[in-house]
């Protein structure tokens, strides 16, 4: 039998996962602490991959990857991965592991979930979500976005999992297979935050990452003046949308981190990071108010023009990168 | 963010769902909240889908005067484009796109239209046809 699950409404599928995963077996991690830990945060501006015909611009590390950040971090956590080649295989190991009792997180396509809102349901191939026991051919299933527990039947969820394309999931399903009793946090902290410092700051290794590719998409936000409208208006509705779709109400992943710097500084005892937490949720503001500029210019109600929608970008970038430069000399306990 | 300061604007794209949202509360700690949307999303969103729909109508009308195949038409309709299921067929771009020809559309072979209506997650016999009407 199960042990019951603790659902807690998250704003992120792949860390809200994580901090459910780890909440279970014992480790008190919150959403934030998660992120953070796994330094997700992060800004890539990836003109080589398009979607719908447009850039992809990220604000967080690609799938996958906290999960796998997050096993390298804490030390003695270790998970297990499964990638299948058969539907009917995938479906045999998921049921034998909730028959067993374990709780398992498996990559999704968005498209395929039910529950989902008909105006949300996009070709996502990496949505993430927990499966916490079965009653015949229904999946109990808590998935951190939504604020209640879901149940999928299991043609729609062996579609979902097994759905083709870009970042295709493969049936892909994972589980903690080793979880130590407690997490250093004074080492694993800094660590975590320099890091996260060093590749959106000066040491950025291209230039289409951290504030060197905030600035390049300015760069092409001042070019559009000559684009057509329609293309114009598609391509910042675009930048708005990659900072939204995932949910984050415009902060753009700002706002989580500020909540694991403010974590982190009461563990830590530190001012510096407390004062770094105020200062990345004025950073948030900004990337809000820089979302709201860019709607409202496709609706052409006000008067903002590509320049200042330009301006409000470089001037995100430079707080950013003013402010990863500090962290990045963050010193260890 | 402030707590208050969270935009609750009711979209209609959530369905009645909420989303979490760290903000502050008044004593300055940031803490997991939630809104039931903002209006800028909406406007993005809305544009997305207009996007599609626009699209969408066009194939559709371009096969029903027999210029294109009905693939093109449930591919938008299905919210796919021409190299997602390119990727997700697994071949080329320009075979799928030679797929557009209503003429070599009709004679596809039964696996050929299985691997399309399967990636487009419709069947078989929905993907052969146009609906009576699209709006």
């Amino acid at each position: 039998m199960n042990k019951p699950l603790e659902h807690r409404h998250a704003a992120h599928c792949e860390t809200g996962v994580m901090s459910a995963m780890l909440r279970y077996h014992g480790l008190e991690v919150s959403e934030p602490m998660a992120f953070g830990l796994a330094s997700g945060l992060t800004y890539a501006y990836i003109p080589m991959v398009k979607i719908n015909g447009l850039p992809l611009i990220a604000y967080r590390t690609p799938p996958r990857m906290i999960i796998h950040a997050l096993s390298r971090r804490i030390g003695g956590l270790k998970m297990a991965f499964q990638k299948f080649r058969k539907p009917a295989q995938g479906e045999a190991v998921l049921d034998r592991l909730l028959d067993d009792g374990r709780i398992v997180g498996l990559q999704t396509s968005v498209f395929f979930l039910p529950y989902f809102p008909e105006d949300m349901r996009f070709h996502f191939n990496a949505h993430n979500l927990l499966v916490y026991g079965r009653e015949g051919e229904a999946f109990q299933v808590s998935d951190p976005v939504f604020s209640h527990l879901v149940t999928v039947d299991r043609p729609s969820l062996s579609k979902a999992r097994f759905a083709k394309g870009a970042l295709a999931p493969k049936g892909l399903l994972y589980y903690p297979a080793e979880v130590p009793a407690e997490i250093d946090f004074n080492t694993v902290l800094p660590k975590a935050i320099r890091f996260t410092a060093k590749i959106n700051g000066k040491r950025s290794p291209v230039p289409i990452a951290g504030a060197k590719g905030i600035q390049r998409v300015a760069r092409n936000i001042r070019k559009l003046v000559d684009a057509e409208e329609r293309y114009a208006h598609l391509y910042l509705g675009h930048i708005v949308r990659m900072q939204e779709e995932i949910g984050t109400v415009g902060g753009g992943f700002r706002f989580m981190y500020a909540a694991f710097l403010q974590e982190a500084a009461e563990i830590l005892a530190s001012d510096q990071l407390a004062e770094a937490a105020d200062e990345m949720s004025l950073i948030g503001d900004e990337w809000r108010l820089f979302a709201l500029m860019c709607a409202r210019k496709s609706k052409a109600r006000y008067d903002d023009t590509f320049d200042s929608i330009a301006d409000q970008l470089d001037k995100i970038a430079l707080r950013e990168a003013e402010l990863f430069a500090r962290l990045s000399a963050l010193e260890s306990k | 963010m402030k707590i208050k300061d969270i935009p609750q604007d009711k979209a209609g794209s959530l369905g009645g769902e909420t989303k979490v949202i760290y903000a502050e509360s008044d004593s300055g700690r940031i803490e997991s909240s939630e809104t039931n949307g903002w209006e800028v999303e909406e406007i993005v969103l809305g544009q997305a889908l207009d996007e599609i729909k626009r699209l969408t109508m066009d194939a559709y009308q371009r096969a029903r005067q027999g210029k294109t195949s009905a693939l093109e038409f449930h591919m938008y309709h299905q919210r796919m484009d021409l190299p997602m299921l390119a990727q997700a067929v697994g071949r080329f771009q320009w075979m799928v796109k030679r797929d557009f020809s209503p003429y070599r559309f009709a004679r596809l072979s039964a696996e050929k239209l299985d691997g399309y209506a399967a990636v487009l997650g419709i069947d078989r016999d929905t993907l052969k046809q146009l609906p009576e009407t699209y709006e």
